[in-house]
């Protein structure tokens, strides 16, 4: 309840079990790259080169505050339209539109489809959705490689899009049975003796689901036994989630966060920034209840990622088309991996199996990074993956490796904030790592980054760039 | 310096724990100790159970827990991995020879737990694992209670399977922890409470969730977790941030209100009563004792109530009852080890024939332990029955809530039902649970053994059909053995294996290993007509046929062997086999054995297969069963077919007390005489394989403690009563005669 209050707006009364669902549905792991300069180039012969022209987002903002009564497709159609705007890429020009979600708006089951007509873009545009919890844009992103490496398309929209202020409440599914036999009953008799079946208990609602369907426990929950295994403190945590938001408040100030576009809400103000980053104290944190194991846990509202609306958008194509149109690419996704692993103790973990996984894959090694992206599900969560980076005795016991990969190096690590602080849209934060991933190497005048984040069932992966 | 100060202040205050540390009781740990004045102590067991010499250690320590001003409280814990403190040592027990003894035991352990419920400093029970018994008693003396979420964490009160009752204090603060009624079922039933149920209940203060693996094993990092929450909240309740005091519930609190009045009390103390009497038949006085004990410390005051309990604890230690039981649990845990030692081969994958009621059970048993399986049916219609025996059997452990629906399709993974002989190729067991007849036996046989690999053990589900006759048209008899299962085989704990002249050891050590995977208790037997149990079973039916022809009606013969202790009535019993059934048994059984297995007559049991009264599977039998009716009434069909068959009744013979010892007379006979032909390597076994198999008494601890404590002589003497009425049935066999005529012998020493 205090952790409501800290983080989500007086005027917003969200019924409490709704902060559960934030903790639910968050990891995710990707890395990526800008143009080559000094080290090796990635490219691989007979593989086409795929670039990110450019990535847009609107700004993320804590689910109940100026989205509340939109739905999400207008938040989809924005972040389409912003990047319509900024790159002006003709809109008969795109092949593909690929667009992730996690909680369905059942009436836009095809959010992409919707959202694409809405925004101007060609209504011969074909669009599809996927999802893949946290992940989603980052599936969204790696559908359109895929589409782009097999030769099917040369341009591809991906994107992924959250609104958490509004879900869908479903009635019960003894209601529902009720409801669909009485469509089929024929005379006044039938019916009301259909009607005559109904309990009070048919009318108890269903609330989406707030736990990992196989298990049965939240994410937050989890979160919190996974630091304590990793003996990961309420300090350590706190002092992590008000780094991000220190970060997160000087990127913003500093103007690095470059995928934002303004959008202007119907009926309200045009919306400019993120609404989330909130640097607190350490003695204002640490008044905080636990969340989820009461009373002695250490994962609060203070060291997780919110309840959050958005919306991401990135427009891929190949090194080719990009050039031919004369972008310049902002930079070249390289190569990805997804990993899953048990959905109960090892759920938030995906980052430590797939880092190793895509340097390997890519033949690069820690030192070669210059930009680590990692999902901020919660603090606990990214201390939990560091430690388990560096440890020998995780590597030889659970990821068959000699050795520790080594966890990143905290000064390349998150360095604009992350989803603790900038907040986390489910499907929308994968779009959001990538880009700052790529403004970041820009920036710095890095090479490679990584981007790396963890999903719901246990599912991680990662991308890297050039 | 935070090690050297631990060092200093090891040496200079606890002296005495560096000695019990040598002998491995307990561990003392100091926590850190700087930044925080509150200093907590460890005490972590090295032993899981509570012998004479650990109370008088921890007697020491928590002494010096109270006069060290620098400790501010403590926090119990185990290192044994798998269980807090699973009980008191019975060996300890069983080495009393008066009750007196016994109660001075219980005195003591009353004594030392009282003490640490007084003791000014809060003492914090850190449980993980089983946390039976007199660990139960130890925890609940403690300030604060912390429990690990895992399934190997359970906490009870089993003294009283063991005909005893909790002798530390348990039945005095029991009750004022959970409330009357629920103290009454914990102590009467003994049942496991998992951690999450005895949060409820108020057993445990707080749960702690197992962990995943992190730079430790998950096992060892959740211990490590426990112990630093207990730590937090030792410290939290020296310096009063935490409270003991637990907010009970609306429900709890109205309960309370109402035990509070004496009246009340008094209907609760009458209907449990009432219930238990019902229930034992008064056969078991421990039940009994702990009521009248817990009666003794409400109604009569706090030292009244502990008197009670130490002098009824040892009353109740000296029993047959409590001996015949106790014997049973080490018979119990004799028979969960693998005597053979382990197979070469491990069984993965297992393929069942026939998804009947035995072989869909034993899938069932199967899968839930991680065993691939295959279930071969020859129609679509019997397998589709038996694969929804499965789903229901697990489903209604998803509805108990001891599984989650996700675990249950996960296990149902584990099942492939099939018509044909696919994937046996990889079968590391067949297990046949085929339709009864030697000749489908054999098909089966020759088919298996056309597809299996070598190693490939192939296992007979019969009951009464020798192994070595099935085995006869093997081409590889070593790898031939009986399983004997009982229905329903989800509920029905016992197995038993049968082994012929060719059996290999090996192909036994891989039998029992999968009895003991899908959680059997094992007895092995030798290869011969009806094995041990079927053989036992025998003459006692064909007695309860005799009994029938001469008047008595099933009722009376139900209430009579029940009262005897049997668990379920001898008339009702064959119902619930199945008249078929044993008439098919009894006629081989006869064949075999000759007039020994007579008694009854075999036609009557054909004119009841005649008419359809094939028991409980047809509706009809002795009695007649509808769905829905609990009552059930007899079948007024079977009049005419009892009157048939009628004989003239014996009255010197006719007693209640003699019936109920023609039937068992009758079944420990033949008990014995399996053991004096070998097919039964042990009386242990033998106890175990006719309660847990057959539903010998428990109470009397199986045919051959029975033969113990009733003795020899007595028994034979009784045979000799009977045979000079019905002659050879009846005769003794020569090996209780040789203990009839050596009073010192015994089957149990």
């Amino acid at each position: 309840p205090t952790l409501l209050l800290t983080y989500v707006p007086k005027e917003n009364n969200f019924p409490r079990s709704f902060f559960k669902l934030a903790g639910s549905l968050v990891n995710i792991t990707s890395l990526l790259a800008v143009q080559p300069k000094s080290k090796k180039t990635l490219t691989k012969s007979g593989v086409k080169n795929i670039v990110v022209v450019e990535g847009v987002r609107i700004p993320f903002l804590q689910s109940g505050t100026s989205y509340a009564d939109l739905m999400p497709h207008d938040l989809a159609r924005a972040a389409l339209q912003g990047l319509l705007n900024r790159t002006s890429v003709p809109r008969e020009v795109v092949d593909y539109i690929v667009y992730g979600t996690v909680i369905q708006e059942v009436k836009t089951s095809n959010v992409a489809r919707e959202a694409a007509l809405g925004a101007g873009f060609s209504d011969k545009t074909p669009a599809h959705t996927v999802t893949m919890a946290c992940i989603s844009s980052n599936q969204a992103m790696t559908t359109g490689v895929g589409m782009i490496a097999a030769g099917q398309c040369d341009v591809v929209v991906a994107g992924g899009v959250e609104l958490m202020s509004d879900v869908p409440i479903r009635h019960s599914r003894k209601m529902r049975k009720t409801m669909l036999t009485l469509n089929r009953a024929k005379t006044l008799g039938q019916k009301l003796s259909l009607l005559s079946k109904i309990r009070p208990d048919y009318f108890a609602p269903e609330l989406p689901a707030v736990a990992e369907f196989s298990t049965s426990e939240t994410m937050g929950h989890s979160a919190d036994r996974l630091a304590a295994a990793f003996a990961v403190s309420r300090l350590e945590q706190d002092e992590y989630a008000l780094r991000s938001h220190t970060l997160a408040k000087k990127a913003q100030d500093g103007g690095l966060l470059l995928d934002v576009v303004p959008f202007k809400v119907p009926g309200k103000d045009t919306v400019t920034k993120d609404n989330g980053i909130r640097p607190s104290s350490m003695e204002q944190m640490g008044k905080l209840k636990p969340a989820f194991v009461k009373p002695y846990g250490t994962v609060t509202a203070a060291n997780s990622s919110f309840l959050t609306d958005g919306a991401s958008a990135v427009l891929l194509m190949s090194e080719e088309k990009a050039l031919a149109m004369g972008y310049k690419p902002k930079a070249y996704l390289r190569d990805f991996v997804y990993v899953s692993q048990d959905p109960k103790d090892q759920l938030l973990l995906g980052p430590t199996y797939a880092t190793p996984k895509v340097l390997e894959k890519a033949g690069l090694t820690m030192a070669d990074i210059d930009v680590f992206e990692f999902h901020e599900a919660f603090a606990g969560q990214i201390l939990a993956n560091l430690k388990a980076m560096d440890s020998d005795w995780f590597a030889q016991n659970y990821m068959g490796r000699k050795s520790k990969v080594g966890a990143p190096p905290l000064e390349k690590f998150n360095t604009w904030g992350g989803s603790l602080s900038l907040g986390h849209p489910f499907a929308a934060t994968g779009c959001r790592l990538v880009m700052t991933t790529a403004h970041s190497l820009k920036k710095e005048g890095g090479q490679y980054g990584l981007v790396a984040a963890c999903a719901a069932g246990g599912l991680p992966k990662c991308v890297l760039g050039p | 310096l935070d090690d050297l100060l631990q060092g200093f202040i090891l040496e200079g205050f606890f002296s005495h724990c560096i000695m019990t540390q040598d002998e491995l009781n307990f561990i003392v740990k100091l926590p850190c100790l700087l930044g925080s004045w509150f200093m907590v102590l460890i005490c972590c067991f090295q032993v899981n159970t509570l012998s004479k010499q650990l109370s008088s250690e921890f007697t020491d320590i928590m002494n010096e827990i109270w006069a060290n001003e620098a400790v501010k409280s403590a926090v119990l814990i185990s290192s044994k991995p798998g269980s807090f403190i699973a009980g008191a040592d019975l060996d300890m027990i069983e080495a009393c020879k008066t009750s007196q003894e016994v109660a001075q035991l219980s005195q003591e352990g009353q004594k030392m737990l009282e003490k640490i419920e007084q003791s000014p400093k809060p003492v914090v029970a850190a449980i993980s694992g089983s946390c039976l018994g007199g660990g139960l008693e130890l925890a609940i003396a403690c300030h604060y209670r912390i429990a690990t979420k895992e399934k190997k964490t359970v906490l009870a009160t089993p003294e009283v399977l063991l005909g005893l009752l909790p002798g530390a204090g348990g039945t005095q603060r029991l009750p004022k922890m959970v409330g009357l009624p629920a103290a009454f079922d914990i102590m009467l039933t003994g049942r496991n409470i998992r951690a999450d149920r005895a949060k409820k209940m108020g057993l445990v203060d707080q749960l702690v969730d197992p962990l995943g693996p992190g730079v430790k094993s998950p096992e060892a990092r959740t211990i490590e977790y426990l112990e630093e929450v207990a730590i937090d909240f030792a410290r939290g309740l020296a310096n009063r941030t935490v409270s003991a005091k637990r907010s009970k519930g609306l429900m709890q609190k109205l309960t309370d209100y109402a035990m509070a009045v004496p009246f009340v009390r008094q209907q609760v103390y009458k209907t449990v009563e009432n219930k238990v009497r019902k229930q034992t038949k008064g056969l078991y006085p421990a039940p009994l004792k702990i009521i009248e004990t817990v009666k003794a410390g409400l109604d009569q005051g706090h030292d009244a109530g502990y008197l009670a309990e130490s002098q009824n604890f040892g009353q109740l230690a000296v029993t047959k009852e409590s001996k015949a039981l106790l014997g049973l649990y080490r018979g119990q845990v004799y028979c969960k080890k693998n005597k053979f030692g382990t197979p070469q081969q491990e069984v993965k994958t297992l393929a069942v024939l026939g998804a009947g009621l035995m072989g869909a059970g034993i899938a069932q048993v199967s899968v839930d332990k991680g065993l691939k399986t295959i279930l071969k049916d020859t129609a679509q219609q019997g397998l589709d029955r038996g694969q929804q025996q499965v789903f229901k059997g697990l489903n209604s452990k998803v509805k108990k809530k001891s599984l989650t629906s996700f675990e249950r399709d996960s296990i149902l993974s584990n099942l492939t039902g099939q018509l044909d002989y696919k994937g046996f190729e990889k079968a590391d067991m067949v297990i046949e649970a085929v339709f009864e007849d030697i000749n489908i036996k054999h098909k089966v046989l020759k088919e298996v053994e056309a597809v299996i690999p070598a190693h490939c053990v192939f296992a007979s589900n019969t009951s009464a059909l020798p192994i070595s006759q099935i085995a006869a048209v093997s081409k590889r008899p070593e790898k031939v053995i009986g399983m004997h299962y009982f229905s329903p085989v989800d509920r029905m704990q016992l197995l038993e294996i049968i082994t012929t002249d060719k059996t290999s050891q090996d192909t036994a050590a891989s039998a029992v290993a999968v009895g003991l995977k899908q959680g059997k208790i094992v007895i092995v037997v030798k290869d011969g007509p009806g094995f041990y149990t079927t053989r036992c079973l025998g003459p006692m039916l064909a007695e309860v046929v005799r009994v029938l022809q001469e008047g008595t009606d099933p009722k009376k013969i139900d209430a009579i062997s029940t009262a005897f202790g049997f668990p379920v009535g001898a008339a009702t019993l064959i119902d619930e086999v199945g008249v078929d059934v044993a008439t098919h048994v009894a006629e081989d059984l006869g064949k075999a054995f000759g007039e020994r297995f007579g008694g009854g007559s075999i036609e009557l049991f054909k004119l009841m297969v005649e008419k359809g009264f094939l028991g409980r599977k047809a509706g009809k039998g002795f009695y007649i069963y509808q769905e829905g009716v609990k009552n059930r009434s007899v079948n007024s069909g079977m009049d005419e077919i009892l009157a048939r068959f009628k004989l003239p009744a014996k009255p010197e013979v006719c007693t209640d007390e003699d019936i109920q010892m023609r039937l068992v007379t009758r079944f420990v006979n033949e008990a014995a005489m399996c053991l004096q032909e070998g097919i039964l390597s042990s009386p242990v076994e033998g106890d175990i394989g006719a309660v847990f198999g057959l539903g010998f008494p428990p109470c009397l601890g199986g045919p051959f403690r029975y033969v113990d404590s009733y003795g020899a002589k007595q028994l034979v003497d009784k045979l000799r009563k009977y045979e000079a009425v019905y002659g050879s049935q009846f005769t003794p066999c020569q090996l209780l005669l040789d203990y009839a005529n050596n009073p010192s012998k015994k089957f149990h020493q």
